[in-house]
């Protein structure tokens, strides 16, 4: 299935956030996760399994000024 | 001066510089320099993660004590700003927030009319919501009106280090406040920093000028006592030079005596 | 917001403590300042500030002249009607006097029209009691629009509103709002306005900004000195001109001392103020608001009048008449609200204002519908 990652479209087998996150690497304390528009809290990563079409933001603090 | 507060939301301020955490060399620095400073709220941005990269986690380097100031840097419209501001609150990061509309990628001016309708709909939102503009009065009066927590006015543009070029435009701001006035942006010395207190800013903000020194921690701490004297001059009301002549002949004498 | 929460703020302020730690330096120095905040104002009120009186008048002046140039506006009264549901103690209009009533048709606004451009005058203030029934809105709004057709500026003295009629009067060509709240003591307010809906204070003080939301051009406000303690009338008075300044950016707000003068029934105000003291007030609002304009009445005396433009003042009221229907036939006078003091011309007080080496201005500007 395509999804939308930070602005790409990539192939991904069917999966859940959680286990998108995990397989990236990515800390999970220092994640934002934007959903389709919807800021998803880390307790639901693993009951939201991603679809055809879907958009996701992963995001996190920097420095700025 | 113990008395002395600037209340921003729910949040009251005793220490009135207010820095960022932009362009340290190396983020452990950040939390030297917000001890050293006492600094009580600190600017974070909020980016795509880089999924080749790992990535630090910035807010570990803030102390939970210090207030956190998420920008919305990156925004092109009200729309994306309001949408960063909101993803700022989920992530957890409080009700402040520093709006700010970038479409001028030379200058990096802000865009004050961007600004303003983010404005609206987030102080309606509930946001403690700090916009950074340049400083128009009319601009100012509509913010105020919006619901703005303060506004936050231009010194010189980012990162140029210039000082207080918009000093006549940022007094008229000060003059006519009906929340407070923080200047932002441009602010490379401690005496910059000093004379924009002396004018009666409520605060600064400060970072490119912290984060790029030789010793970010010394020049935080410089930043703040030169915020510190530049209030307490500003509280004590600097006596102003006397330019008016002596009568020629006097314009009252038709009273008579007492 | 409202400025009622100004006031509130001085509720347990003691304005008398406060004046007997006023000193000559801190006079000197605010002096020396570029912009007053509410104390230094208060602090230019004082007692202390009375020797103070030449170099205020010096530095009033050159504020003056910087913002305003050797210019002074006039303008002239019109009383349309003298129904009023109101019983203020010191009014002349005061429903309880026994005196003629009249209300003018539209043809006789018409002939005090006439009368009144005859002598070059292009703004003019118009003025009613209050009584709904007798002067309703509609009435209001068509001698306005006559009036339109005659001078360059329309604008109102009259009973306290709500944002809506003012909304419909800037429409039929209101461009100013004069709404004083004779005195800011609410307690004293309450016992010189014995009856009528202007018993409602917060109503009346609420007006100006009202007016200053419905769009008006130019706001302007005072205290009757005489009712009140006065430093204290002209310090509420000072910071409620800079509260609708700093918020109405599109307002000019504009200040008036109007000052006790016998009218109809024999009330004697309770704080009369000297000259001298007149003085010091206006000298003060200058300071304080270096860019309001200053408005002084003919109830003023007229050599005293010629000395205030170079203290500060920028509007002079001329060839008044205060009874209704004076201008089209002097000889059918009406009693007046309030005595005339100045009872020169029109031409006779531009001619005043240019031997003080000011430009009298009858048109400031024109509205351009």
């Amino acid at each position: 299935m395509q999804v939308k990652i930070n602005g790409r479209v990539e192939q991904l087998a069917p999966c859940t956030i959680e286990t998108l996150v995990r397989q990236r690497g990515l800390k999970p304390e220092a994640l934002v996760v934007e959903h389709n528009l919807k800021i998803i809290q880390q307790a639901l990563w693993s009951g939201i399994a991603l679809r055809e079409g879907d958009t996701l933001e992963l995001l996190s603090f920097v420095g700025g000024g | 001066m113990e008395n002395d507060v600037l209340q921003l939301g729910n949040r009251r301020f005793t220490n009135r510089l207010f820095t960022g955490t932009g362009k340290f060399a190396n983020n452990a620095l950040i939390p030297q320099m917000l001890e050293g400073s006492g600094s009580q709220m600190i600017t974070v941005a909020l980016r795509r993660v880089d999924l080749a990269a790992q990535e630090e986690n910035i807010l570990n380097y803030i102390p939970k004590s210090v207030t956190l100031l998420p920008n919305t840097s990156g925004a092109r419209t009200a729309q994306e700003a309001v949408r960063i501001a909101r993803i700022a609150r989920e992530a957890g990061c409080g009700e402040f927030i520093k709006i700010e509309v970038i479409t001028d990628s030379k200058y990096l001016m802000p865009d004050n009319y961007e600004t303003l309708k983010a404005t609206e709909l987030l102080a309606k939102e509930g946001f403690v919501v700090l916009p950074y503009v340049l400083p128009d009065l009319t601009l100012a009066k509509r913010l105020e009106d919006a619901g703005a927590a303060a506004v936050m006015p231009l010194g010189a543009p980012i990162g140029s280090n210039r000082g207080l070029e918009t000093a006549a435009l940022i007094a008229l701001l000060i003059e006519t406040r009906r929340v407070p006035v923080i200047v932002d942006a441009g602010i490379g010395r401690p005496s910059q920093a000093a004379a924009a207190m002396e004018m009666g800013a409520d605060a600064v903000l400060v970072n490119t000028a912290i984060a790029t020194a030789q010793d970010p921690v010394a020049m935080g701490r410089a930043f703040a006592l030169a915020v510190q004297a530049g209030r307490m001059a500003y509280l004590a009301e600097l006596a102003e030079q006397s330019s008016l002549a002596r009568a020629s002949s006097p314009l009252t004498g038709f009273l008579g005596g007492d | 917001m409202s400025f009622f929460n100004v006031i509130e703020q001085y509720k347990d302020f003691d304005f008398d403590g406060f004046f007997e730690r006023v000193t000559a330096g801190e006079i000197e120095s605010i002096l020396a300042k570029k912009k007053l905040e509410p104390l230094d104002f208060l602090r230019l009120l004082s007692p202390r500030a009375a020797s103070f009186l030449e170099p205020m008048a010096r530095k009033a002046q050159q504020l003056t002249v910087q913002y305003f140039g050797r210019t002074i506006q006039l303008f002239i009264p019109l009383y349309i009607s003298n129904y009023c549901g109101n019983q203020c103690a010191y009014c002349g209009f005061n429903r309880a006097h026994a005196i003629g009533r009249a209300k003018l048709s539209l043809e006789e606004i018409e002939a005090e029209a006439q009368a009144i451009r005859s002598t070059g005058m292009r703004h003019v203030l118009l003025l009613t009691g209050e009584a709904p029934e007798i002067t309703p809105m509609a009435y209001i709004e068509s001698g306005v629009r006559l009036l339109k057709q005659y001078f360059a500026s329309v604008a109102i003295e009259m009973f306290p509103m709500e944002e809506e009629a003012y909304r419909r009067l800037k429409a039929a060509g209101v461009d100013g709002l004069t709404l004083y709240q004779e005195t800011y003591d609410q307690k004293i307010y309450g016992e010189v306005h014995l009856a009528g809906p202007k018993r409602d204070y917060r109503f009346r003080l609420d007006a100006p900004e009202r007016g200053a939301r419905a769009g008006f051009r130019a706001i302007n406000i005072g205290p009757l000195i005489g009712l009140g303690e006065k430093r204290r009338e002209v310090f509420f008075a000072g910071l409620h001109a800079r509260y609708l300044d700093d918020r109405y950016l599109a307002t000019e707000v504009g200040l008036s001392l109007p000052r006790f003068n016998p009218a109809e029934g024999d009330f004697q105000p309770p704080c009369p103020a000297t000259d001298r003291e007149f003085v010091q007030y206006l000298l003060a609002l200058r300071l304080f608001m270096p860019r309001a304009a200053l408005t002084v009445s003919t109830r003023e005396r007229a050599q005293f009048r010629d000395r205030l433009m170079a203290l500060g003042v920028t509007r002079l009221s001329a060839g008044s008449c205060t009874g209704v229907g004076g201008y089209a036939r002097p000889g059918l006078r009406n009693a007046p609200q309030f005595e005339i003091a100045d009872t020169r011309s029109v031409a006779q007080v531009a001619q005043a204002v240019s031997a003080q080496g000011y430009q009298p201005i009858y048109k400031d500007w024109d509205h351009l519908a």
